[in-house]
């Protein structure tokens, strides 16, 4: 996973809540294999009417998406972060993340910054009106920055020093084997099991 | 000070504890299909790992499997080359597969209850939302990502940071034709789709407990539709009598000592939640959704509700776009809304007790002209179950089509899909735009509104019903 330290790029105004994952990549692209090529499937049902922002040219390259209030519920799909990243896009802003979604994000190295409510309505407000406002997420000093706009956000500190360190998850956890092992060996009996393949 | 259930779950479970970082979890059953775990394989190919566990980890085929022609090659080939990959990646590292065509195929959610794996106390994953519903045995399950999956595969364990705790009181008793579903679809609207977000629940109280398991699971699917990391139910002997005898129970002196630990699996009286919601189930009524998320719902007697009406700017702006979505008018009567598609299915409805319940409002009737009406078991063996009961004969007598086991309409990734336009009432979780179908439109609903809406062609209860001929 690469570092994220700190982001500077264009951004795009999302004003809707509720954003569910079958919005961000519907049902029929989850049928691919692969870990990568999902841009096609980014809000596709949105992209096909003209007016929706993301076809607007003059957001052309954005990679901070900010977005209304409970972005990313629904359904557990890592795809919609992949379609995210795939795009572009390496921070979503929103005042209110789905569980899920925000951990998918942490794992695939997409940054979630959970500001306030008014910081979401200023950053739409600054970038509808100039759409080449730089807007840069410092993940060091967890700051959103924007015109005079100076902001914190929320982010777990275990999130955020993995991003720093751009850290596998599943490399840190295996250093802890024997505590797995040795968890394991007292678990009891009766509990259940798949059986063979 | 004592524990909630949910917190006696995790401590349970906790294989490493260091200050400022999450937990690492044991888990206990890692449920695994084809849509969320290709690239998770992958990846531990790509690195050289193994499954640590692959006696905890079943997979099932459910989301992309077609309901007709079960026994012929999956006909669309990307679906196809998906199922064939999980059968690869199974036989590979070693992972018990439920195939199209065996009889313990089916929803994963379905299945591993059924099996008798889904058991009170344990950690249960798997890389999908509704995993949720496995609570209702006093599990601690939730869904997960693909990186997540791949994390448990290699690992079986994964790194949590602890949720809070809330409980939800259902106090007095359900009314007649008022069920499970109705129950939560008015917790959502309630509490909101963000209500539960960063919260495990424990449903309580007297409502709860006299709910059958089946009903329990219900509930317990849609805890996510809220937001809440998970839901969860206390076995009581309501659980023990659903468990007793299945396939993957403990047996004998492994049942006994197992029961005696799950009796211990309550909230202790001096515990503490951090929030509690209370409401009364004396009061509830068969209730139905108007627009684009679970929560957007009203009571089936109530009226498509006007956008001006809402305090909160963002919600009137859902509500306008959700009723162009919908192709609605605020203040039409719910019960005029006309319905081209019924589905009878899903993780949320699609049990043997779901199926039952619509099928005793259909007998001896007819679907609307019109109207069509998909029943999709949840698994093979609720469809045998189903069968040997005759509620396949009722179904189809009415009208209705009986079809084999899977995700089905509920998400569309199969053949079974609404059109553009075109509207159904629909046993399932989910109301998105475009979740059953580009363009189609969904009203959620519990089995027993399914069935009457079925016979009347717009949305109903059994009580609008005429008396049967």
């Amino acid at each position: 996973m690469d570092k994220v330290t700190v982001h500077a790029g264009r951004a795009l105004p999302l004003r809707r809540s509720n954003v569910d994952t079958d919005q961000i990549i519907p049902a029929e692209y989850l049928k691919r294999v692969t870990r990568t090529g999902f841009e096609d499937g980014l809000f596709a049902a949105w992209r096909k009417d003209p007016s929706f922002v993301l076809n607007q040219p003059e957001y052309d390259g954005a990679s901070v998406l900010v977005a209304g209030p409970d972005f990313g519920t629904g359904s557990s799909r890592e795809h919609a972060v992949w379609a995210l990243m795939d795009h572009g896009f390496r921070v979503v802003i929103s005042a209110r993340f789905a569980d899920i979604f925000r951990g998918n994000s942490g794992k695939a190295g997409l940054l979630t910054a959970c500001v306030e409510p008014d910081v979401v309505e200023r950053l739409w407000q600054l970038v509808e009106a100039d759409p080449a406002t730089e807007v840069v997420v410092d993940l060091e000093q967890r700051e959103v920055r924007a015109g005079d706009l100076v902001a914190s956000f929320e982010i777990d500190g275990y999130t955020r020093w993995r991003l720093l360190e751009g850290l596998d998850d599943i490399g840190i956890t295996l250093s802890h084997d024997d505590q797995i092992s040795e968890y394991e060996a007292t678990r009891p009996s009766w509990k259940p099991v798949a059986g063979p393949a | 000070m004592g524990r909630t259930l949910a917190e006696k779950v995790w401590d349970e479970h906790v294989v490493r504890h260091a200050d400022g970082e999450p937990d690492l979890l044991y888990i206990d059953l890692h449920l695994v299909h084809e849509v969320t775990s290709p690239q998770a394989f992958e990846g531990l190919r790509l690195a050289g790992r193994t499954v640590r566990r692959p006696d905890l980890t079943l997979a099932t085929e459910d989301h992309n499997v077609p309901t007709l022609d079960v026994d012929k090659p999956i006909a669309d080939p990307v679906s196809r080359t998906q199922v064939e990959t999980l059968r690869r990646n199974c036989d590979e590292f070693g992972v018990r597969l439920h195939s199209l065509g065996d009889v313990e195929q089916g929803i994963v959610h379905v299945v591993g209850p059924q099996l008798g794996l889904t058991q009170p106390g344990t950690t249960v994953v798997c890389g999908d939302s509704h995993t949720s519903t496995h609570g209702a045995f006093g599990a601690l399950a939730f869904g997960i990502g693909t990186s997540e999956v791949e994390h448990v595969l290699a690992t079986q364990t994964l790194p949590q940071a602890r949720p809070k705790t809330m409980a939800v009181t259902v106090d007095g008793t359900l009314p007649d034709g008022v069920t499970a579903k109705d129950l939560v679809l008015t917790l959502i609207a309630t509490v909101g789709t963000g209500g539960g977000q960063g919260y495990v629940v424990e449903y309580r109280g007297e409502a709860i407990r006299a709910l059958s398991m089946e009903a329990r699971m219900t509930i317990c699917n849609m805890s996510i539709e809220w937001g809440a990391k998970a839901g969860l139910i206390a076995p009581d002997e309501t659980t023990l009598a659903y468990l007793e005898g299945r396939t993957r129970a403990p047996k004998g002196d492994e049942w006994d000592a197992a029961v005696t630990y799950w009796r211990g699996l309550v909230t202790d009286d001096d515990a503490e939640f951090d929030r509690e919601v209370v409401l009364d189930a004396s009061a509830m009524t068969p209730f139905v959704t108007w627009g684009t998320n679970p929560g957007q719902g009203v009571p089936l007697g109530g009226s498509v509700p006007d956008p001006a009406d809402f305090a909160e700017e963002s919600d009137r702006v859902a509500a306008e776009k959700a009723l162009v979505y919908m192709g609605l008018e605020a203040g039409t009567p719910m019960r005029e809304i006309e319905v081209d598609t019924v589905f009878v299915g899903s993780c949320t409805n699609g049990r043997i007790e779901d199926l039952r319940a619509a099928a005793e409002i259909v007998r001896g009737r007819t679907v609307a002209d019109g109207t069509r009406m998909l029943v999709v078991p949840g698994s093979a063996r609720v469809r045998l179950h189903a069968e040997d009961e005759g509620l396949d004969i009722v179904f189809k007598d009415a009208g209705a089509e009986w079809r084999g086991a899977g995700c089905s309409m509920c998400l569309g990734m199969n053949p079974d899909q609404l059109t553009p336009g075109e509207r159904s009432a629909s046993t399932s979780n989910r109301n998105f735009e475009g979740r059953q179908g580009k363009g189609g439109r969904t009203h959620l609903v519990s089995p027993l509104v399914a069935a009457a809406t079925a016979i009347t062609g717009r949305l109903a209860s059994p009580a609008d019903l005429p008396a049967r001929d």
